[in-house]
């Protein structure tokens, strides 16, 4: 009751003041339902395999050592890349470093590497880094983007006025950096972190390569030896539930909306001078991360592939894969914009507490690692479907519920700049309806829909695990050649596929950060 | 400011009867009366939340009645069940935050509702009008707030609309900015045979813009008339102090005068028309600008409440001194009294004060005076 006054009292002009159209609210709602049935079918398995099968293979002693191995690794991982993404991020935003801005875009380059890559480029250079070492080691240096690129986002949003009030307030640099600048990066760092987390529950083929046992891995094996719904679908459960508290947890964590709130543009952001002892000190470090993260896997990449003289790939080979990824990958993208469209537009456009939480519904698939995804549709297609086992078409439904969300949050920003009043204006000039969406709306929307587009596909492009799991036989992407390569250690063989995936995964993405910098120049006012 | 008074511009251009309006349960607009003859300017005055800005939004079709009639040009567009969408009305909409699209440069925003032909002739014009000529080819990222309200203006003219619709267009800016920028979009706008609706929270923007204002309370139309008539005589008490700053004095009658204690003050015509049975106390308006101050030591003499200077709000152009008057039947509050800026007397002054010009006065409630 009084949460509807708040919102009347709201402008209530300004949101949510029209009833949004029967044909949204529909296709949203689909979208929803469809995204929630990998959890649903996941739920049958398990109940049709009969709980208490279930609950004898969860409270196992392997079921233990899994979770303690997947916990100790999250923490540990998520810690490691707190310290290294928001170090170099405070380095490259906030001090004189020399050449900050060369460094700020080739700190972001690991994203572009998949993890089983990178854990590839390290254990076959040296089969030492395996067991929980190898695997901190390699998912740090893969996943200390995901803190690095929303932390320095925050510190170039802040205000530095805060920090140069507690400065006059008599605090030292370091009880500023804790106590102001820390602070200020907080939401950032937690959504960074859980981003991370939630990579990790997610990752297969690292862990396999540097031979980690965890829940992902487990599962696959236990599918290589034989189909077995109880112990697949528990596991997976557990995988779920781990996801739910990492998401929890951030949530409890993260002050939402309370974000400083002065709304103006940063001023002329001043750098802190370093001594030149600590600036070669912060050389130094930014250099060994950059060097550990983009220089190391990239190398021996380089390395692979002119030792591979000696294997021959044929490079038709290459091609073929490369055709059959990126065909799969454009078709789950195509799907997952499309469905993210509908949501975005009733979350933004006629925001009500139902658009919220529809909204919302469409987050519980960040919460289901791909290999969990992929079962659930294997799972439904034997229960429901037997001709759609191992099609193209499942594949791509795949991919399109895997990376919905990153299709949703692209589309979001750009739906938000193109506030409903323009349309309204361009209706007073006299335009109809759907002129006014075609003329305003849907150029201000383009740059989100092709930003919607480039991250679902470039994110299909380098998945593995559902692709192993899914891939119609006979079929080869980048990503099942390399693995076939890998699992046979023939390094040199595998190389090619790698550098495919890496070059297709990169160069959109460079394109799309500069994009979007000028896109968010021309929108702000 | 004397359009008001000339001969009324034939049919209304924009005709609102009993309007009424809901978001969910909240009541908007319970029953807006509000009629604006062609060619006329016509400013809406409310308080942030008072509706104002939903009954732009009604005449320009973004919202449907629960009931009522709005008419434009004497066609009916809303009636609570027929309704005209946005696109049939010839409305110029200008918004509060200008609204441009943003990835059009400044010439296609103003060629947004014209014909190809058409444009190429009227776009030069249109902003050779708003005195924008040459940023054709600017986005809207890179113009001043300024500039994008007169874009926005020269948008919303270049459809030649039956009625111009001014939704708070320049709250955002600075007041420098404000200032010139409204003057000269009255001036735009009257130069032409446009009419305008212009609705706002800041009086003196609407009493210096408008031919008429309407005051726009809890929903309804509780005052409308010339902006001159509004300000000298206000229908009650808190009307008067809505549209400008107020001295509200006890006084008792006397004629066709007040007694007060500034002295006996002369009535406004027809003040004491609406006061039905004769009352015992009054409530008298005396504006700031209607009190006089004399330095007592350069006329001794002459007549005059002595007052001291106790507080003062230097403009510039002008200051607003509080004067508390030495006999302490006032109750010690003091006035407010606003006097030239060239030499304002300084505070501790001592000063003898009197009223210009006639003053309005209402029956007082059976309660206390409220200053």
């Amino acid at each position: 009751m009084t949460l509807a006054g708040v919102r009347l009292a709201t402008p209530a002009h300004r949101a949510g003041r029209r009833r949004p159209p029967r044909l949204l609210v529909l296709l949203s709602v689909a979208v929803a339902v469809a995204l929630l049935l990998p959890l649903a079918f996941l739920l049958l398995e398990a109940s049709q395999a009969g709980w208490h099968d279930v609950y004898r293979l969860l409270f196992r002693r392997l079921s233990e050592t899994l979770l303690l191995n997947t916990v100790e690794l999250a923490a540990g991982v998520s810690a490691a890349c707190a310290v290294v993404g928001t170090g170099v991020a405070w380095l490259v935003e906030r001090t004189n470093l020399p050449g900050a801005a060369l460094w700020g875009s080739l700190l972001v380059l690991p994203l572009a590497i998949p993890d089983f890559v990178v854990g590839y480029a390290w254990n076959s250079v040296s089969p030492a880094v395996h067991g929980f070492g190898g695997a901190l080691l390699v998912m740090t240096m893969g996943l200390y983007p995901l803190v690095y690129l929303p932390v320095a986002a925050a510190l170039r949003r802040a205000d530095p006025a805060e920090e140069e009030v507690a400065r006059s307030l008599g605090a030292g640099p370091l009880t500023t950096f804790l106590r102001v600048t820390l602070r200020q990066v907080r939401p950032a760092l937690s959504g960074g972190c859980l981003l991370v987390c939630l990579a990790l529950l997610a990752e297969y083929g690292a862990f396999e390569i540097v031979r980690f046992q965890t829940f992902t891995t487990t599962i696959f094996s236990d599918l290589q030896l034989g189909f077995d719904p109880a112990g697949a679908s528990g596991l997976s459960l557990v995988l779920v539930g781990l996801a739910m508290v990492a998401l929890a947890g951030e949530a409890a964590v993260s002050t939402r909306g309370r974000l400083s709130g002065s709304g103006r543009e940063p001023g002329l952001r001043r750098r802190r001078g370093l001594t030149p002892g600590a600036r070669a000190a912060a050389l130094a470090a930014v250099t060994a991360v950059a060097g550990a993260g983009v220089g190391m896997p990239l190398g021996t990449l380089a390395y692979w592939m002119v030792a591979s003289h000696t294997t021959t790939v044929h490079p038709g080979s290459v091609w073929s894969a490369l055709a059959s990824s990126a065909t799969y990958s454009a078709a789950a993208a195509l799907v997952a914009t499309a469905a993210a469209l509908p949501v975005a537009l009733l979350s933004v456009r006629f925001r009500s507490p139902g658009a919220v939480l529809l909204e919302r519904s469409t987050f519980v698939v960040e919460a289901l690692p791909g290999l969990v995804v992929a079962l659930a549709l294997v799972f439904f297609a034997e229960r429901f479907a037997q001709r759609l086992y191992q099609t193209s078409p499942l594949l791509v439904a795949a991919y399109a519920l895997m990376f919905f969300p990153l299709a949703l949050v692209s589309l979001r920003a750009s739906v938000a700049q193109a506030p409903p009043e323009l349309e309204e204006v361009a209706r007073s000039l006299g335009a109809r309806s759907w002129q006014a969406t075609a003329r305003v709306t849907l150029p201000l929307v383009a740059p989100g829909l092709a930003a919607a587009f480039s991250l679902v596909f470039l994110s299909a492009v380098t998945e593995l695990t559902a692709t192993l799991l899914l891939v119609p036989p006979g079929v080869h992407t980048l990503a099942t050649e390399f693995w076939a390569q890998e699992t046979n250690t023939s390094y040199g063989a595998a190389a090619p596929y790698a550098v495919v995936m890496v070059a297709v995964a990169a160069v959109p993405s460079l394109i799309l950060s500069t994009w979007f910098d000028r896109g968010s120049r021309r929108v702000a006012r | 400011m004397t359009r008001g008074e000339g001969p009324p511009g034939g049919a209304a251009a924009v005709e609102i009867v009993d309007a009424w309006h809901r978001y969910g349960s909240q009541e908007v607009l319970s029953g807006v009366d509000l009629d604006v003859e062609r060619g006329r300017f016509v400013a809406v005055l409310g308080a942030s939340g008072s509706g104002k800005t939903t009954l732009l939004r009604l005449v320009a079709g973004f919202e449907r009645l629960a009931s009522g009639v709005i008419s434009i040009g004497g066609t009916v567009v809303d009636d609570g069940r027929r309704w005209f969408p946005p696109e049939k009305r010839k409305v110029g909409y200008v918004p509060q935050d200008a609204a441009l699209f943003p990835h059009m440069k400044v010439a296609a925003n103003v060629a947004f509702g014209l014909k190809r032909g058409v444009a190429r002739r009227r776009v030069p014009e249109l902003l050779e009008l708003v005195g924008l000529a040459g940023l054709e080819d600017r986005y809207p990222h890179q113009l001043s707030g300024g500039q994008q309200q007169r874009v926005a203006l020269a948008r919303a003219l270049a459809v030649e609309p039956g009625v111009v619709l001014l939704d708070e267009p320049f709250s955002a800016l600075d007041a420098a900015m404000r200032a010139s920028l409204r003057d000269e979009v009255a001036a735009i706008l009257r130069r032409g045979p446009t009419t305008t609706i212009l609705v706002t929270h800041d009086q003196d923007e609407a009493l210096s813009l408008a031919d008429r204002v309407a005051v726009l309370r809890g929903g309804r139309i509780v005052a409308e008339g010339r902006p001159e008539d509004l300000y000298r005589r206000p229908a009650d008490p808190e009307m008067a102090t809505f549209l400008g700053d107020a001295n509200l004095l006890p006084g008792r009658p006397a004629g066709a005068a007040v007694d007060t204690a500034l002295g006996r003050l002369v009535l406004l015509d027809g003040a004491a028309s609406a006061w039905g049975a004769p009352p015992q106390e009054l409530v008298v308006l005396v504006r700031p600008e209607q009190l006089e101050l004399r330095s007592r030591s350069a006329a001794p003499a002459s007549g005059g409440i002595p007052a001291r200077v106790v507080g003062a709000s230097y403009f510039g152009h002008d200051a607003v001194l509080q004067v508390a008057p030495e006999r302490q039947e006032q109750g010690g509050a003091p006035l407010l009294a606003r006097v030239t800026g060239v030499a304002p007397p300084p505070l501790g002054a001592e000063v003898l004060v009197t009223v210009r010009g006639p003053v309005m006065a209402w029956p007082a409630p059976a309660g206390e005076l409220r200053r």
